[in-house]
């Protein structure tokens, strides 16, 4: 057994303040890490799950987004018309043709941002079921209708039901919300695909979405279809063409969100350093005492170090407790892959928690082993000299 | 115990020099003593004599510039410091002059500290600790600080902690340099009842003739050197 536990924490409520403000700092740059997870969770987070597995996405080959894809009339039937793609009720494919342009609209704060306008048929409901109407109602095929995304309504100027928003030069009636589960069609608005087409000037749709009677037929159909030499697809699975989207901008947003961590980590190790120096020097004649009592050095080491992630962990603590009321807020940035502002939520889960606590677990460690090993070299005599 | 020639403490011509700033302070010279188990022996001489410096060699908390220091059957040289740490732990009870208490532990805990470096169980450590604080007549000051305590207190809790481990040799240095007169009788008296009914060898550096009548014998350290 080793110097007991209750020695180390006893000494950090002993020195209170000194305590309290390091956690503070430690807490601040673990707050931090947290608040760049979340950040890059959400936005992950909303594309993974904008994707269902059961869904697969043809679009044009070579292109990474729907934006950059041409899909046409003729390739979009033979994609419907493949024999393994289910059915609906109606006995009609399961399937969805798109389109997909990118419309300035303004923002409650008055500042314009792109948004996604996707062009959709009844399908588009029946392939995506996390989807619903939480208020309002569908818009009408053939009329001037659209409806909007959760987060389009809540943060845009104009987005209510009964609003009208200005598409292509003409006025749209909002006539109902929809909520998708977190995922990114809470960024877009939707209207009817055929009406779109004529009024934004495209010949053509972006993607045709579909669904397979068997999901063990993927590489078949998907083997039969890019090699088809009338068009120019390739299939992928829903859920990974969107996850693939979020790929580069979360790590980004991680990678900026870390530089910054470490660099304010660095201001707390320095705090976590100076205050388990201070503590190694008012403790010199307990450290000679532990040592003459036959404590060894590496307890010592250990003890000390035990001392500094304690208070590492209260701060590491502390940032989880500033970090969860931003759980759920919802922000917004722009997708490097369609050029459009895609809102999300943060994601405060439990496994970024623990990554803040193992951060600040970690600047503890950093900060206390200088000031630990210090402690462990005293030289006995000297030590127990010490007034 | 292997003890050297039957002597539980065994120096041989023990010199002990400290440098400042490259000039050489002999401390020690010479010294050649040898201790019986179950001796109360008092070292005194003026400060700067070297009388704690001869403790500390005793104990194992310091080393000789040259000569060899035999305690509890071993060359305390031949140790590597790991293995002069345990043992420490094993063979001595340590009692300073300013106490060294844990200030941030109760006094149970205090006590409790050299059992950790044991295989005791839970049980028998607690045990052992009330045993210790009953002896030295604190069992009920057990949960209290050192700070909520008085020096002849705190110097009783110190004693607690010393012999808690059963060990071979106690060594106090100062027991009762920081404490009034009736304080100091009843550490003296405990030492003494410790030496006489628990059979423990006592080795105390003191200035107080007092306190070195309490003990059996008596030496005296002059310049580094035991006096005839």
């Amino acid at each position: 057994m080793g110097i007991p536990l209750a020695y180390n924490l006893r000494n950090l409520l002993v020195r209170k303040t000194s305590t309290a403000l390091t956690a503070l700092g430690i807490g601040l740059v673990s707050w931090v890490f947290i608040f760049t997870l979340a950040l890059a969770g959400g936005f992950e987070s909303a594309l993974r799950t904008t994707g269902s597995p059961e869904n697969l996405i043809a679009i044009r080959s070579g292109s990474t987004a729907e934006l950059t894809s041409i899909v046409t009339r003729d390739a979009a039937a033979i994609v419907e018309s493949q024999p393994e793609v289910a059915r609906a009720p109606d006995g009609r494919p399961l399937a969805t043709r798109e389109l997909v342009v990118l419309w300035n609209l303004e923002r409650k704060s008055g500042t314009p941002t792109n948004v996604v306008v996707r062009g959709v048929t009844a399908r588009s409901l029946s392939l995506r079921p996390k989807i619903r109407l939480i208020e309002g109602r569908l818009f009408e095929p053939g009329l001037e209708e659209v409806v909007v995304g959760r987060l389009v309504s809540q943060r845009f100027a104009h987005g209510s039901v009964g609003d009208r928003i200005k598409l292509a030069g003409r006025q749209w009636s909002i006539v109902g919300v929809f909520d998708s589960d977190g995922a990114s069609f809470d960024s877009e608005v939707w209207g009817d695909v055929e009406l779109f087409m004529p009024v934004f000037d495209r010949p053509v749709y972006q993607s045709v979405t579909f669904r397979l009677d068997d999901p063990s037929h993927l590489e078949a159909v998907r083997g039969r279809l890019e090699a088809d030499p009338r068009m120019s697809v390739q299939v992928k699975r829903e859920d990974e063409f969107y996850a693939a989207q979020s790929a580069t901008l979360a790590a980004l947003l991680r990678g900026l969100g870390l530089f910054v961590t470490l660099i304010m980590a660095l201001g707390a190790i320095s705090g976590a350093l100076n205050t388990m120096y201070a503590a190694v020097g008012s403790r010199t004649k307990e450290i000679g005492t532990l040592l003459a009592l036959g404590f060894s050095r590496g307890s010592v080491l250990f003890s000390f170090l035990v001392e500094s992630v304690l208070l590492a962990s209260f701060g590491g603590l502390l940032g989880c407790v500033f970090a969860l009321p931003v759980n759920g807020i919802t922000t917004s940035t722009m997708n490097f892959a369609s050029f459009s502002e895609i809102a999300f939520r943060f994601q405060v889960t439990p496994p970024v928690l623990l990554a803040g606590m193992l951060f600040a677990a970690i600047m503890g460690l950093v900060g206390g082993f200088f000031p630990a090993r210090n402690a462990a070299r005293r030289v006995l005599i000297e030590a127990l000299r010490e007034a | 115990m292997g003890n050297e020639n039957g002597f539980l403490v065994a120096l041989r011509d023990v010199h002990k020099v400290y440098h400042r700033d490259r000039i050489e302070i002999p401390v020690l010279q010479g010294i050649n003593l040898e201790v019986r188990e179950g001796e109360f022996l008092a070292l005194m001489g003026p400060s700067g004599s070297g009388k704690s410096t001869l403790l500390n060699l005793i104990a194992g908390i310091d080393s000789p510039t040259k000569g060899e220091v035999h305690v509890a059957g071993e060359s305390l040289g031949t140790l590597r410091p790991k293995r002069l740490a345990a043992w420490r732990a094993r063979h001595i009870g340590f009692i300073f002059q300013l106490y060294n208490l844990i200030p941030v532990l109760t006094a149970y805990q205090n006590v409790e500290l050299p059992l950790l470096l044991t295989r005791l169980s839970g049980k028998e450590r607690k045990r052992r600790v009330h045993f210790a604080l009953e002896l030295v007549g604190l069992r009920v000051r057990a949960s209290h600080s050192p700070r909520a305590l008085s020096g002849g207190e705190e110097q009783r809790v110190a004693i607690a902690r010393a012999i808690v481990a059963d060990p071979t040799l106690l060594v106090a240095d100062e027991p009762t340099g920081d404490l009034d007169a009736k304080n100091a009788a009843e550490i003296l008296t405990l030492l003494q009842r410790l030496n006489a009914e628990l059979k423990k060898t006592v080795i105390m550096v003191t200035h107080d003739p007092h306190a070195a009548a309490r003990a059996h014998l008596t030496l005296h350290l002059d310049k580094g050197v035991l006096q005839p």
